[in-house]
Order: structure tokens, then sequence, then C-alpha cells
């Protein structure tokens, strides 16, 4: 059976997107087979981040009205074979989107995927709430400031009550924390909030830090999913992060200031 | 109805609904003198307790054994030993109809304006007793919170509220009776919001956005720095709410 995951924040511009392609890459690349869904419908961008926008040719609204198969819409990774990328409409909004047309899209997905993860709008309208919804695993991306913490807190309040598995009343949603942009010299001036801090307000199973770093930006320019990118701390923490989620033992990293010595024996590591 | 009137600067009445605790004559039998006797029998054993009390004539049970009653008869008698009937309900028709032309009300039996006459007996055998009407139950309706109340969540019990985690900031937590918060309190706790002036919020770790107790309520800018992380009972007193720790 297949496992939903929602990468999803309430606030917009912390990270969703490039969690979301590294994470569906990072699985891939373990050999699951992976969809990846862009739930933005109207602010396409997961296309881009995969590198992929040149391939669109029939999107998510395509599919629910049926002017598409799912076979057709899927877009095959050039990198991993085990990867499918989803793409939003960019012409429609987020009313083309219905609960019946997403939950057949996944329930049809999930015959043929291990994990299908749902790349979520900003905000906590359709699109959001759709996109988590049917989901089995929450991954909430936050920034260590006090907007994004509380806006998360929002979404995972809805993530408990507004869920097809809160309405069935069946086991709740796993919700994980991934911490994103940390900058622990900031932390330590006091200019961002810490992972204890964080943690303190939203109570949440820490899946990983990921360190704020121009190796995000350069990947996303490239279409690149940050992960591949090994050498950069980026990468290496969402590598962790899906080694986390899949059940292994990492210690976390990126939380303390890094010596300079210590970080790049970290580098040189795989 | 108007209400515009320019010389009604404010309103002179309004209407509320109340319910009230009033004994209840539970009629097994139609022979006045035998209720006569059996009354006057329960009035010696508590004299000031029936003088002058409300009565509730309830004619279920004898219409349930269709027994017939003269409630003109009835009513003096019940007046004459000191009460004063307020109505009368579970009657037949005839028997509202009777009750109305001497201005006597007909309530309804349990939300029900019908007259029940096949309905098994009620199991009271008691000629007088006084019926609970309506109260709000205490502690029956406690809620019992063990996850985290978010930013957004509302949470609303008709007793007492506990909450074994934390109350995030913009989450709002009602309670007829007590809060309890045995995690951090950070959004906004109202305890005793139907105006219950005893109820009390208890919190591990106070950072509240907004106490409020019977609808007294103080904002977070207000609270002593002092009180502020730490555990704190919070109550009302002559319109103050009392901040302590624990």
């Amino acid at each position: 059976m297949a496992r939903i995951i929602v990468v999803t924040s309430g606030k917009g511009g912390v990270g969703k997107t490039t969690t979301s392609a590294a994470i569906a890459m990072g699985l891939a690349k373990r050999g699951h087979k992976t969809a990846v869904i862009d739930f933005d419908v109207g602010l396409r961008n997961l296309d881009l981040i995969m590198g992929c926008e040149r391939r669109v040719v029939y999107d998510l609204v395509n599919v629910i009205n049926n002017e598409a198969t799912l076979k057709q819409a899927l877009i095959r990774d050039k990198r991993c074979d085990q990867l499918f990328i989803l793409p939003a409409s960019q012409t429609r909004d987020k009313d083309a989107l219905t609960t019946e047309g997403v939950g057949k899209i996944l329930e049809e997905l999930a015959k043929d995927f291990k994990y299908i993860v749902c790349d979520s709008p900003a905000g906590i309208e359709r699109g959001a709430t759709l996109a988590m919804y049917f989901a089995d695993d929450a991954f909430v991306v936050t920034n260590p400031e006090v907007s994004s913490v509380r806006d998360s807190d929002r979404m995972l309040g809805i993530l408990s009550s507004k869920s097809r598995r809160a309405e069935k009343g069946e086991e709740p949603i796993k919700e994980y924390l991934l911490l994103s942009r940390y900058s622990p010299d900031r932390v330590k001036l006091g200019e961002m909030l810490s992972v204890d801090d964080v943690q303190e307000i939203l109570s949440l199973h820490l899946l990983g830090v990921i360190p704020e770093s121009k190796s995000v930006l350069n990947a996303s320019n490239s279409g690149t999913p940050v992960i591949l990118d090994e050498l950069s701390d980026a990468g290496q923490a969402y590598a962790d992060i899906v080694a986390r989620y899949l059940g292994e033992d990492k210690p976390h990293r990126f939380i303390e200031e890094e010596k300079k010595g210590l970080f790049s024996k970290l580098l040189g590591r795989k | 109805m108007s209400t515009s009137s320019p010389t009604l600067q404010k309103a002179a009445l309004e209407f509320k609904s109340t319910s009230l605790t009033v004994p209840v004559l539970l009629l097994a039998s139609n022979n006045l003198s035998h209720i006569e006797l059996q009354l006057k029998e329960k009035i010696t054993q508590a004299p000031e307790f029936f003088k002058n009390s409300p009565l509730l004539i309830d004619l279920q049970k004898l219409n349930s054994q269709n027994l017939d009653c003269e409630l003109p008869d009835l009513v003096k008698l019940v007046r004459d030993l000191g009460f004063m009937p307020i109505g009368i309900r579970g009657g037949s028709e005839q028997q509202n109809h009777i009750a109305l032309e001497i201005k006597l009300p007909v309530h309804s039996m349990h939300g029900t304006n019908a007259p029940i006459t096949n309905k098994p007996e009620p199991k009271t055998i008691a000629v007088v007793e006084v019926e609970e009407a309506k109260q709000p139950e205490q502690n029956q309706e406690n809620k019992l919170i063990t996850q985290p109340v978010r930013s957004g969540q509302r949470v609303y019990a008709k007793g007492d509220l506990i909450v074994t985690a934390t109350v995030s900031a913009g989450a709002e937590i009602m309670a007829e009776g007590n809060i309890h918060v045995y995690g951090t309190l950070r959004g906004r706790a109202l305890a005793g919001v139907l105006g219950n002036i005893n109820s009390r919020i208890f919190c591990s770790d106070l950072q509240a956005e907004l106490i409020s107790i019977a609808g007294i309520y103080q904002l977070s800018d207000d609270l002593s720095p002092a009180l502020a992380h730490k555990p704190v009972q919070i109550s009302l007193d002559n319109q103050t709410l009392i901040i302590k720790d624990i």
C-alpha cells in the first residue's frame, strides 16, 4: 500500500517545493517508486525545481477533468526512473480541484507507487486542504521565525481535524517537523529561534534540520533537486531526512555551529 | 413591534428564559378527600416548606388509569391548603381546556404538549416530589484533551476542561466550568463562560494571550511579568482576576 506524504507549512516561501522535490528524489533514488504531485494550481513551480518544465503536456486538472489519463500526465524523471512528476495547471485556479477528483487520482497512483509526495500550496485554502486531506504522513516545513512557527501550528491543527483520517476516526496523520533555512550562528546571536524554541512551541517529532545554504538556490535555478548535490550541506540534510523517515537512526546535524575542520570532514562523507 | 419610539431611550423590559425547581403533585387517585387527607399529612411534616409553595399538578398518571378529575375542585382544594398552583401537565385535551378557562397554564410533558394517555406509568409513586427542572448538570460534560491545541483550534467543554498538552498561541479553550492546562498555556483560556464566577483556571506555565473567568478578562499585556512562565491558578474575586502561583 502506498504511503501518501504531504509537504505543508501554511506559510509561503519556507521551502515546501524544494523539500517535496528533494524528498521525492531521495525516496526514488533508494529504489522506491515515487510520484510527486504539485497541488499549487495556478502557481506551478515544482516542474521548475525538478527541471521538467519543458516536458509538461497534461496536468493535474486535466486528469481530474478526464481530459487526459494519469499515464499521459505523469512525467518520468530523466535522472531517476523510479520518480514521476504530476505537474499542476498554470492556467486554472484551485477551484478546479475536487475532493473526488484528487481522491481518484491518489487511489489510482496508490496501485502502482510506493510513495506519493503531495506538494501543498501555501495557505489553508482549497489547494492546501486537498493536498493534505488524503495524507498518511505530513512533513511540516518550518522556518525558525515566529510567523512561520505559528502558521505551522495552525496547519497542524487542520491536519488533526480536517483530514480523511480524522473524519473517519482512523489513526491520525503522522506529523514530522522539518526545520529549514536554519542558521546556527544566527541562532547563537539570538536572531533566530533555536531548534528547542520551535520544538517547545510545536511539540513535534523533528525529522531533520536543513541549514540555510546557497546550494538550495543554485539547485532551484538549475532545476536539480538539492538532494542530488551530495557535497552540499542542504543536500546531505535531505538525505538524512529521507533515511530517518525510512527508519534509519541518524544523529541530527547542522544544529550546532560547525567548526571549519569538522565541516570539511563532513563534506567528505557520503 | 415598534422599538423606535422617540420617547423610548432604553428598553424597559426584556424577555429571558429560566428554569425553576418546582414541586410537582403527581396524582395517583381522583378521590379528592383522599388527596386532601394525604396532602395534609405531608404538610404537617414540613409546614413552612409548603406554605405558599408553587405547585405543578401532574395528571399523567391519572389519565393513564383513565381516571378523570374535577380540575376546578382540585385547584380549590390545593389553594385552600396553602399551595399556589402554577399549572397542570399531562392533562387530556378536555382538562387542558378547563385549565385554560380557570386561567391555569398548561405545561408540556417533557417537551410534548400532547395528552399522554397510553404511556407506561412513571416509576415514582411519591405523591409530592421535587423535580429538578433541567438544571445544568455539573461534572457531566467534562472534557479531556491529550493532544496539543493548535493555533486556530477551539475547544469547548460544558463542564471542566482538562488539557494535558500545550495550548498554542491563537488557540481558544473555553469551559463552562474550570480549566486545567498541564502544559504551556499560550492561547486564550475562558472559564465559566456561562457566568460561573466560582470557576478557575489552572495552568503549569502561564503565557496566555487572554484569560477570562465569567466574562472578566485580562490580556497578556496586563499580566504581571512576575507570574509569567509559572504554574498559577486564576480565580475571580469581586470582579477582579486573582492570579496566584501554586
